[in-house]
């Protein structure tokens, strides 16, 4: 029984790693942008479907709840209300972004490569570990409350600003 | 042998589970015309068997053998992708609601329980495939490449993001009181009569967890994405025979999971409003609570009238969401000095 849970484990594991990374390729070949942001979704959801792997069902519906989810639905309503053809029509150069694009994905390849790679800084673990966060919503929202607290807040209120700041220059008055 | 039993037992509980639903969804079909049309001194369908109850299947196989239309300007695959999307998530999404406790099967220890999964995050996979779900309308409008289908669809973008924020808050308070996400744990703890349901301890949550699912559900008064006069349908404008037939099987199954959610979270799910009762299934009070709560999704789009688009922004965020919130703060502070 042990054997067949871990090949069919692996099959998963497999299909998911492929699929996900099949629609980031055509993620960024697609020229239709909204089909672009279908293979977002795709990929989002193998990606939570790797998590379901690991045990971990929060992290799993948060990725699908935020990311595929809210995240997508907001990208997929921009893309509806702009006008995309005019941008194509001014023949943007993308020169420049598509350089520094490169770049800054080659830095997160090396962070990725050293992450994987290299042992823990420290060698050794917390009290919340993998199983104990991937056990229930409980476990991640006392690491939240209690040890992460202070990060927590930083983050809600970098949030709120974002929030005014975005109303504030819809509101304002073009003089 | 152990795992087989498991696998037969899963099987055959999906496709139960399944069967009940699309006659449910069926039936419901059936049901709000036949309501609606007495509401407005009709008869509603009676062609088709006895007060109709063909009608159903005689709708079913028009939908099968009509032509399949796709316009030339739509965008091929996103077109026939959005209906499925539509209609998958809205069936998954019953995966979780638990509509029985368990039962033994008679002369074996093998112990049945009556739901297809029991996740540790019940409610959180509810929101996020009623979320996934929200795309095969937004993708159903755009992929048409009709201007009203469009608007219809970018009015239900808008629409749902607003009210899924007040409905995800509505719940929170319940979320509170039981200390979990996991919905038998919910449902138990309502135990031990009609006095313990949540809807006495969160009425305000109630109340708004109803107005949001209605706005969730596209239903009327907030069926702004189809609004028949003045988008002529709306997202599903050039949609014909089965694909048509999806979005409005997915509508009906999303509004039997809207009204399964609400009987698990307010209404005790399978519990008996009175201890003594408990002799009868827990299947048949569920069901009984949930036909009382699609009869009033019936009865009051028969009642109200469609609200303005603005209005229902409006309404969204500067009612809908202050009141949940509100009601979030005074359950935490009841919470934290009850200790």
């Amino acid at each position: 029984m042990e054997t067949i849970g871990t090949i069919l484990q692996w099959l998963i594991f497999l299909g998911m790693a492929f699929t996900s990374i099949l629609a980031s390729v055509l993620l960024i070949t697609r020229k239709n942008p909204i089909h672009s942001a279908l293979f977002l979704i795709l990929n989002f959801l193998c990606v939570a479907v790797i998590y379901l792997l690991l045990y971990s069902q929060f992290i799993a519906i948060i990725q699908v709840l935020v990311y595929a989810g809210a995240i997508v639905m907001l990208i997929v309503f921009v893309i509806m209300l702009l006008d995309l053809e005019e941008e194509l029509r001014s023949r943007l150069k993308l020169f420049y972004s598509k350089v520094i694009g490169s770049v800054l994905a080659v830095l997160f390849l090396f962070g990725l490569i050293y992450g994987l790679v290299a042992t823990s800084p420290t060698g050794k673990t917390g009290s919340y570990t993998a199983e104990k966060m991937s056990a229930n919503v409980k476990a991640v929202g006392e690491a939240l409350f209690n040890q992460y607290l202070f990060p927590f807040e930083v983050v809600s209120i970098l949030l709120v600003v974002a929030i005014i700041g975005a109303v504030i220059l819809s509101k304002r008055k073009l003089s | 042998m152990q795992v087989l039993y498991l696998l037969i037992e899963m099987i055959v509980k999906c496709v139960v589970v399944f069967a009940c639903l699309m006659i449910c969804v069926a039936y419901l079909t059936w049901l709000e015309r036949k309501v609606l049309g007495h509401i407005q001194i009709r008869y509603g369908p009676n062609r088709c068997g006895p007060y109709g109850l063909l009608q159903p299947f005689s709708d079913a196989i028009k939908a099968f053998f009509k032509e399949d239309l796709i316009p030339g300007r739509a965008d091929k695959p996103v077109f026939v992708l959005a209906p499925m999307i539509s209609i998958i998530s809205a069936i998954s999404l019953f995966a979780v609601i638990p509509f029985g406790n368990q039962f033994t099967i008679p002369g074996t220890d093998w112990v049945v329980k009556l739901r297809i999964a029991d996740v540790d995050i019940g409610l959180l996979y509810v929101f996020a495939l009623a979320s996934i779900g929200e795309f095969g309308i937004i993708l159903g409008g755009w992929a048409s490449g009709n201007k009203y289908g469009l608007t219809g669809s970018l009015r239900a973008a808008a629409q749902m993001i607003s009210y899924e924020v007040a409905l995800g808050l509505s719940i929170l308070g319940i979320i509170i009181l039981s200390q979990t996400l996991r919905l038998t744990e919910i449902v138990h703890q309502q135990a031990g009569g009609f006095w313990n349901w949540n809807v006495w301890y969160q009425p305000m949550a109630f109340i708004l967890y109803l107005i949001c699912g209605l706005a969730e559900i596209n239903r009327t008064p907030f069926d702004m994405p189809e609004a028949e006069s003045e988008l002529a349908c709306g997202f599903n404008i050039e949609y014909s025979s089965m694909k048509f037939a999806l979005f409005f099987m997915a509508e009906y199954a999303h509004m039997v999971t809207m009204g399964a959610l609400a009987v698990t979270l307010f209404w005790g799910g399978w519990q008996p409003p009175f201890p003594f009762l408990s002799f009868i299934p827990g299947v048949v009070w569920f069901s009984a609570k949930l036909f009382v709560f699609l009869f009033f999704f019936i009865w009051q789009r028969g009642t109200f009238p469609r609200l303005r688009y603005d209005q229902i922004m409006k309404f969204g965020w500067k009612v809908m969401v202050p009141l949940a919130l509100a009601n979030l703060l005074i359950t935490g502070l009841v919470v934290s000095l009850k200790g």
